[in-house]
């Protein structure tokens, strides 16, 4: 789960990451009254949506008085703000963050997630502030500085040095850079957090280190021990059908393809999707059912999936460990009756109870079911029928 | 032979007498495993499935001489479940509870490791020794045994290839579920040592998908240690960016992880690649010369 650059602030202010000051706002009027509460001369108007390059797209502006607030807030706020990260449709701006303006002697980058290979946290720290990490990495890998952080003695000056040394600070800087970064990792541990990035992370003019954004995301996993963290979750970021399918225990990522598939189990899910591809056809989603996959849940996923007006085809790919297959063939008949299921739908069904749920199939006699042999035969059928 | 598990191995549950470890110990015992004992804190001194349940594990290895635990805990009590096999000697741990948070098993594995215990999981199907030892939640019948070890991050995809396996008149010595989590136990590159110095296992499968890179470490592996031959298969390669599918650790993400790079390092050392979840059956009849 992601939150917005002003929730991860919040939580930052907890810890004591040092942050500007800033306020959330709602519409204009809200807005001007939170430059007017921070104070001083100079505003930074940043819409939030759970993407980066907002600055690039518009999303940030400069104001230097209160009736540039407004105006800023204004055309910010409803507008649909499209960045490298948010596709091309973009993403609808519903609130902004007021923040006072700050003194940029230098900006960095600090950032920190798993580092899979090793099974333990990695704080990476670059000279190259404000620009796209992955780029760095790409193009001058010798600019970022990481350190993997052992929970088992969790964070030591040492680490801190490490990377403080490698960014190449003044020795006055090198105390409040590593408490800096301490509290980050009490962030990103406390908070289980999957990823934090700090980009920039500012020096001012007087020394001190800010957090001048922040990007936060979570251990889905874990939210249940974090209430406070599962009530920030902004539901309209996040894809409509793809929530509405969670809560129904189905995994759902909607593709560009014309063959819809509902599978069991996410890798042969994977794997149902590659083949479509493999034998000449594109497929229009990932669709998990799961391990619980009864009659109610088929139902919903056929739901699900004919939402998506490029569908013209269903691929249902079931092998049956858990999931019994009859099941599976009763939750397509169920279907049948509560959705108008009106493509071809192409049915394997293998593994546990498959030639009951064939049986099932067969005596229903319904027109557009298609029995499939094994995985190819599937594949090749559906990829026909979308045609 | 077989790797990890056989006839003989003791295999408590923790967890036991839990809807879910009640449901797969039985099917485990139907299959034919020993099945000696369960953990169910607050219930030890009663009898379930026809075994003994224990209020700690420690109490049930020493009384059972159990060597593997099959683990079912709900995920918030894994890491728990985890550390206390490790702290009363059990050799290895199957986990099959999905949804443990990331850190938690960061801190499990550590201090498995420490104690020189072995973990499968958490997330996978289990391990199965074909006609032998079952313990996890796959479908038995499938597993037909023959001269085919299989190492997979995916349980339906597993049952795949098995099946796939058998049509082409061959089988499995033993399949192992690592699980798609961004942390798990043993992996490609613990598991394939085991199958090369099995005698009974033949050839390789492995099953890998998007995310991390133990598959490219499991192709480095396998170009310097493993002569039998080794077929793959990785899913996810139509899989966007930036989206996780499905398995916790299945995502590519700043660019890395994709289904091409692995491919690419897997051909590179020498295994055959299939680009079809379909052709698995035959590239291993082929790669056997059968």
């Amino acid at each position: 789960m992601n939150i917005h650059e002003y929730q991860a602030k919040e939580i930052f202010r907890q810890y004591n990451v040092p942050v500007p000051g800033g306020q959330v706002a709602f519409s204009p009027d809200e807005a001007v009254e939170a430059a007017r509460n921070l104070g001083g001369k100079l505003w930074v108007v940043k819409a939030q949506i759970h993407a980066g390059g907002r600055g690039l797209g518009g999303g940030v502006k400069l104001a230097k008085s209160l009736d540039e607030v407004r105006e800023l807030a204004d055309q910010i706020l409803g507008m649909t703000l499209v960045t490298h990260q948010t596709g091309p449709e973009g993403k609808v701006v519903h609130k902004v963050y007021i923040e006072e303006g700050a003194d940029i002697a230098k900006e960095y980058y600090l950032g920190m997630l798993l580092d899979r290979a090793a099974e333990m946290p990695v704080m990476m720290a670059s000279t190259e502030g404000g620009m796209e990490i992955e780029k760095v990495a790409e193009e001058t890998p010798e600019k970022i500085v990481k350190v993997n952080i052992d929970p088992a003695i969790g964070f030591q000056g040492f680490h801190g040095r490490q990377l403080a040394f490698g960014l190449g600070l003044a020795k006055e800087e090198i105390g409040p850079f590593i408490k800096f970064a301490k509290a980050l990792y009490d962030v990103y541990m406390d908070k289980d957090a999957e990823m934090i990035e700090i980009n920039p992370l500012i020096k001012t003019g007087d020394g001190k280190f800010l957090a001048l954004d922040a990007k936060m995301g979570f251990d889905d996993n874990a939210l249940g021990r974090h209430p406070d963290i599962l009530e920030m979750r902004d539901l309209t970021e996040e894809e409509p059908t793809e929530v509405e399918a969670k809560e129904h225990g189905l995994s759902y990522i909607k593709l560009d393809g014309n063959v819809g598939c509902m599978v069991n189990g996410a890798g042969l899910a994977m794997a149902t999707m590659d083949i479509i591809k493999h034998e000449g056809g594109e497929p229009a989603n990932f669709l998990d059912v799961g391990g619980g996959a009864n009659p109610e849940t088929v139902a919903k996923g056929f739901e699900i999936i004919l939402k998506d007006p490029n569908v013209k085809a269903i691929f249902v790919n079931i092998f049956g460990g858990i999931v019994r297959c009859d099941r599976v063939a009763n939750g397509i008949l169920e279907a049948t009756k509560i959705t108008d299921v009106n493509v071809p739908v192409v049915v394997r069904l293998d593994g546990t109870n498959a030639t009951e749920a064939a049986e099932i199939l067969n005596n229903a006699g319904i027109k557009n079911i298609i029995a499939a042999e094994d995985l190819a035969d599937g594949a090749k059928k559906a990829v026909e029928a979308a045609k | 032979m077989s790797i990890l598990v056989n006839r003989d191995t003791k295999v408590i549950v923790q967890g036991f007498t839990g809807k879910e470890g009640t449901f797969h110990a039985s099917q485990c015992i139907d299959y034919g495993t020993k099945i000696v004992g369960g953990v169910t804190p607050g219930k030890g001194g009663q009898e379930h499935l026809g075994q003994p349940v224990f209020n700690t594990v420690k109490e049930a290895v020493e009384t059972t001489g159990a060597t593997v635990s099959m683990i079912f805990v709900p995920p918030a009590f894994v890491a728990d479940a985890v550390m206390e096999a490790a702290d009363a000697g059990v050799e290895l741990a199957v986990i099959i509870t999905e949804g443990a948070p990331v850190k938690d098993m960061m801190y499990a594995k550590a201090y498995a490791t420490k104690k020189g215990m072995s973990t499968i999981g958490p997330n996978c199907p289990g391990v199965i020794t074909a006609e032998e030892c079952k313990i996890g939640i796959m479908p038995g019948f499938i597993f037909k045994k023959g001269p085919v070890g299989l190492i997979s991050k995916s349980g339906t995809l597993t049952y795949e290839a098995s099946n796939q396996v058998v049509k082409e008149g061959l089988g499995i010595t033993t399949a192992v579920g690592i699980g798609g989590d961004p942390i798990i136990g043993l992996s490609y590159k613990q598991l394939l040592p085991m199958f090369e110095a099995d005698p009974e296992t033949e050839a390789i499968v492995m099953i890998g998908e998007i995310g991390g890179d133990l598959e490219i470490q499991a192709a480095e592996f396998i170009k310097e240690h493993i002569s039998k031959p080794v077929v793959a298969f990785i899913a996810g390669q139509t899989a966007p960016k930036g989206k996780r599918m499905g398995h916790a650790g299945a995502i590519i993400s700043g660019g890395s992880g994709t289904a091409a790079e692995k491919m690419a390092a897997l051909e590179a050392a020498g295994v055959r690649v299939v680009v079809s979840p379909a052709d698995i059956g035959k590239a291993v009849k082929e790669v056997m010369g059968k």
